[in-house]
């Protein structure tokens, strides 16, 4: 489980939330490099299901990670309706494949909270918080762990 | 009128550190970076006063002075020569060559300019 | 950055090129290869670091660089005998100054005890043998001035007259300026012709004794003599300056400093003298009527040839004692056609190359659209595509290689890591290397330093036995590691091998067997064992020295090279060594491939693998055991590889009758069939790294954007070839999701 740090509390972060699964969540917007429309990706051999392939992002080779799959969701079918989320973790960029962009939202670091106790090993691994925006439940996503951590496990890890 | 500086070693770093001394006190440097370079650059200019190295590959300053003052149209060129403190026989051999001065390393910016006025009105 | 942090960094980027220099000079040497030139080569490359050392103040360094340049300088002047012990100290004392270097520039650790010991060694050896220091060269002999008489009657009948300069100037002592206040000092001045010869001149130390203060300055041309006898370049003036008491000695003797040889001087503090009665000055100076003798010959001489006036430095015969120097060699002036170079900055070369990979793939897809358009092949726009096609390769081919550079300065970094590893485990190494100037691009040449570093460690370490169990073993004390680099069909090929003891396979066996990598009663051919150290998880523990380090196993030097698209293989002799070959694409940014269809995925398969292509007849086609197949070809059986299964795109077998093999050749010379669906075409394609921005996948050597912009991947034809092999014991498809090849 990550913790918020004591210095953030004061401070506003922006964030982009989206929908996936019937549920929302939400990303730091300092991470996010460009959004764009689904278009079909090229299937790298022997990768985890929820690593759909990879595109061209103006000439490198981005992998696109199909965010429900890798939450434990089931896969997504993804239509032109898709959208793809491009971000930048640790000096590289990924995609996260999602059902649509909901919102921009600006908000208090003291407006996370702790992510709640019934929520799956998978989930907690992702998940940084929770914000309660209008009657909403959003989820903040960490990057860090979305992609594989190395050749090998990207063999193993179901 | 502006004096023009030549300055020949084959260390990149001590050429900098001259450039920047001289075009502070307002001198213009042309730079070469042995004796047979330094050679060449003269053969299109004619600088005021020549500061040289000693340890040079290809040409050292003791050839390229012999070689300076050997030349009717350099000869009255002043030169001074850049040695190390304890070189007191590089610097009478230098002077043997015809050096007409001589630079301490590591120099000082203010010696520098007035050894430099001191050979060259 | 300020000019004084700018030019600190152009210093440490200088000191490393003078440290190459110096470690290269001194090998040399120690190969008994060396000249004159390369011990003063040797000596300015410390020389010029001390000297920028001290202009920063870098204490540390400045005083082992003077231990270091002092016992060189003895070297070079032949006062110290060069024998075998001294280069080796000299080698050693490099890598020491290298040390300092990189410590007085990031702090790195440095071992100051080792420094002082070497400090110390090098002392020594500069005091304890130095041969008696060579007495100066005699003084020039001043000339004896020449004497003069009255004059006569010359040839053409005129009688000279005397006239006297006295009486142009009225008389006597022309006195400029005011009298400054009594009570300063006096300075009288008389140049010899000496002075005027090295430049100095007398006008100007005059204008810079007036800049001090008061002064006032009598000039005495009581000595110039009549104009037939004038030598013009004779000395004849003498001065007198009268300084006003406010200026000190100091500031006077500083303004004479570098005439006080040629010249006859004397500061004294009395009232000045009346301007008319100059006193004689006290040394009989050699009188200016003489023709001196300048310092530099009066013959007008062209510019001369470096290499006659580098013939007048050198003082001093060669002796016989400079064994590990070749005798009477003139130093040689820089080799004729040396090419010009200039500097230019990695980030531009990198530009330059992306910009270039863009074009190639926008003048490919150009040329897709092109045949999509249905244009004629013969068109005038189709050829102009093919003349742009030309155009783009050669400019690429240029581009790529700026950046190509020879593998030397890898090489030499190795040469020190055997020093010291040898050192480290008592073992008596030496470094071959061929190839040195084999071009790779600079990048891969840059990261292949630590896998390089890591199989020489292990080399020496584990691979040669001790000097006593070699001459035991009959061979030879002496352990020899060779590195080599050659080019090969398209790729760089180096090889790391030791004449040791080999693999000690029970060993790796068993270690294999305790970690659970192998079942207990596996069977496994040599070389399975050999590649057992490969695998991440296995590291001989129980030999851990300081040398290797701490689990840096051989899978991380494997993933360093699959990560710049090359492949590391061994091949190991009980009794005789082993051999590392490495085998690495010669850019990391183009390729030319054939583009095929597997499985409805567009893959590309590296041109220089492919022998063959051809359409599998039914009769060729032979099943080998329960999962293998065969294809005959001209009387041999090459297996068949079907890619979409290897690449897990699909698990039904592919037909064969309905697909097209391509006979490629691996990297230990045999041969494979790989089957896809079918071929489009052969284009050359822009490499993009897949490790940027995700991780090595099995069977991928990187991906390429094709015409049509998409993503396409590119194989890695060993990796594929080797994993089917492996396979082929096994039925069990699932085992085929693992990246080790």
């Amino acid at each position: 489980m990550m913790h918020v740090s004591e210095k953030d509390m004061s401070a506003n972060s922006e964030l982009i939330a989206f929908r996936l699964g019937g549920q929302e969540f939400c990303v730091d917007i300092m991470s996010v490099r460009d959004i764009r429309g689904w278009t079909q990706t090229t299937p790298l051999p022997h990768s985890p299901e929820y690593v759909k392939g990879v595109i061209n992002l103006r000439g490198s080779v981005l992998p696109v990670i199909d965010l429900a799959a890798r939450l434990g969701f089931k896969a997504t079918e993804p239509t032109a309706r898709h959208v793809i989320i491009v971000t930048q973790v640790n000096n590289q960029s990924v995609g996260l494949l999602v059902e649509a962009v909901s919102d921009i939202l600006t908000i208090n670091a003291g407006a996370i909270q702790p992510t709640p106790d019934v929520a799956s090993d998978l989930a907690r691994l992702f998940m940084r918080g929770v914000l309660a925006i209008e009657g909403r439940m959003i989820s903040l996503i960490s990057l860090d762990c979305v992609l594989p951590k190395s050749a090998e496990s990207a063999g193993t890890v179901h | 009128m502006k004096k023009v500086i030549l300055t020949v070693d084959d260390s990149r770093t001590i050429r900098e550190m001259l450039r920047t001394a001289l075009s502070e006190a307002g001198m213009d440097v042309l730079q070469a970076e042995d004796g047979v370079h330094g050679l060449e650059v003269l053969q299109s200019s004619m600088p005021h006063v020549i500061v040289t190295d000693i340890n040079m590959p290809r040409l050292d300053g003791f050839g390229f002075i012999e070689a300076v003052r050997s030349n009717d149209q350099y000869r009255a060129i002043p030169i001074l020569v850049l040695t190390t403190e304890s070189m007191d026989e590089k610097k009478d051999r230098a002077r043997r060559a015809g050096a007409t001065g001589w630079i301490v390393k590591p120099f000082d910016p203010v010696k520098l300019v007035s050894a430099i006025n001191r050979v060259a009105a | 950055m300020d000019t004084m942090a700018a030019i600190k960094q152009t210093f440490f980027q200088e000191c490393e090129e003078q440290l190459a220099e110096l470690e290269n000079g001194l090998l040399a040497i120690e190969r008994q290869e060396g000249d004159l030139e390369t011990i003063n080569a040797v000596f300015r490359a410390v020389h010029s670091i001390k000297g920028g050392a001290g202009a920063f103040g870098l204490d540390d360094l400045v005083r082992f660089a003077h231990t270091f340049e002092t016992t060189l300088d003895l070297m070079r002047s032949n006062e110290l005998e060069i024998t075998p012990g001294l280069v080796k100290l000299m080698l050693r004392s490099a890598d020491g100054l290298a040390d300092l270097v990189r410590f007085s520039r990031d702090g790195a650790d440095l071992d100051r005890a080792r420094i002082a010991q070497l400090n110390g060694e090098l002392s020594r050896a500069a005091s304890g043998e130095a041969a008696a220091a060579h007495p100066e060269p005699a003084a020039q002999a001043e000339p004896e001035p020449a004497f003069e008489g009255e004059p006569t009657a010359d040839e053409n009948g005129f009688t000279p007259i005397r006239f006297s300069l006295d009486d142009l100037l009225g008389g006597g002592m022309p006195a400029f300026d005011e009298a400054p206040a009594a009570g300063g000092l006096t300075v009288r001045f008389k140049p010899k012709p000496e002075l005027y010869a090295k430049a100095n001149d007398a006008v100007v130390l005059l204008r810079e004794l007036r800049r001090l203060g008061e002064t006032r300055i009598a000039c005495d041309t009581s000595d110039v003599p009549l104009l037939t006898e004038l030598d013009p370049e004779g000395a004849y003036l003498s001065w007198s300056v009268d300084l006003d008491p406010a200026i000190e000695e100091s500031a006077v003797r500083e303004i004479f400093e570098f005439v006080v040889f040629d010249c006859d001087i004397d500061i004294a503090s009395q009232p000045a003298p009346a301007v008319e009665a100059l006193p004689e000055l006290p040394e009989p100076a050699p009188v200016a009527e003489a023709r001196p003798q300048p310092a530099a010959a009066p013959a007008p001489a062209p510019v001369v040839e470096a290499s006659n006036v580098v013939q007048l430095a050198p003082e001093r015969e060669m002796t016989p004692t400079e064994t590990l120097i070749k005798a009477g060699q003139t130093p040689q002036p820089a080799a004729a056609g040396q090419q010009t170079t200039i500097r230019v900055d990695l980030d531009r070369v990198d530009r330059l190359i992306d910009l270039v990979g863009e074009l190639v793939i926008n003048q490919s897809m150009l040329a897709q659209r092109v045949t999509e358009a249905g244009i004629a092949r013969l068109s005038e726009v189709a050829v102009g595509l093919d003349d742009l096609e030309h155009l783009t390769r050669e400019i690429q081919d240029s581009v790529m290689a700026i950046r190509a550079q020879p593998v030397r300065p890898i090489f030499q970094r190795m040469s020190r890591v055997v020093r010291e590893v040898a050192d480290m485990t008592g073992k008596s190494v030496r470094l071959v290397t061929e190839g040195e100037g084999c071009e790779v691009d600079k990048t891969v040449i840059e990261r292949l330093a630590d896998p390089l570093t890591h199989m020489i460690r292990n080399a020496i370490d584990h691979g040669l036995e001790k000097p006593e169990d070699r001459v035991a073993a009959g061979k030879p004390e002496q352990g020899i590691v060779r590195m080599t680099a050659a080019h090969r069909s398209g790729r760089v090929i180096i090889e790391v091998s030791d004449d040791g003891a080999g693999i000690n396979r029970a060993r790796v066996r068993e270690i294999a067997v305790k970690k659970g990598l192998v079942e207990a009663n596996a069977q496994l051919s040599d070389g399975e064992i050999d590649d057992l150290i490969f695998h991440p998880g296995f590291s001989t523990a129980n030999s851990i020295s300081d040398v290797s380090g701490r689990g840096v196993g051989m899978d991380v030097v494997k993933r360093s090279i699959q990560a710049l698209g090359g492949r590391i293989s061994i091949s190991s002799k009980p009794g005789r060594g082993t051999v590392f070959t490495l085998s690495l694409p010669l850019t990391l940014a183009v390729l030319d491939g054939m583009v095929v269809t597997v499985s409805g995925q567009t893959l590309v398969v590296p041109l220089t693998a492919i022998v063959e292509t051809l359409q599998p007849k039914k009769q060729d086609v032979h099943g080998l055991g329960d999962a293998s197949r065969v294809i005959a070809i001209r009387g041999s059986f090459i297996p068949l590889i079907d890619i979409g299964r290897e690449l897990g795109y699909r698990e039904e077998e592919a037909d064969p009758l309905n697909s097209v093999a391509i006979m490629v050749e691996s990297e230990n010379r045999s041969q494979s069939a790989l089957l896809v669906d079918g071929i489009i075409g052969q284009q050359q394609v822009v490499i993009k790294s897949l490790e940027t921005n995700y991780g090595h996948v099995f069977g991928v050597a990187a991906a390429t954007i094709l015409g049509d912009g998409r993503v396409a991947v590119i194989l890695d034809v060993d990796a594929v070839v080797a994993g089917s092999r492996a396979d082929a014991g096994r039925s069990d498809i699932s085992n085929r999701k693992r990246n080790a090849a």
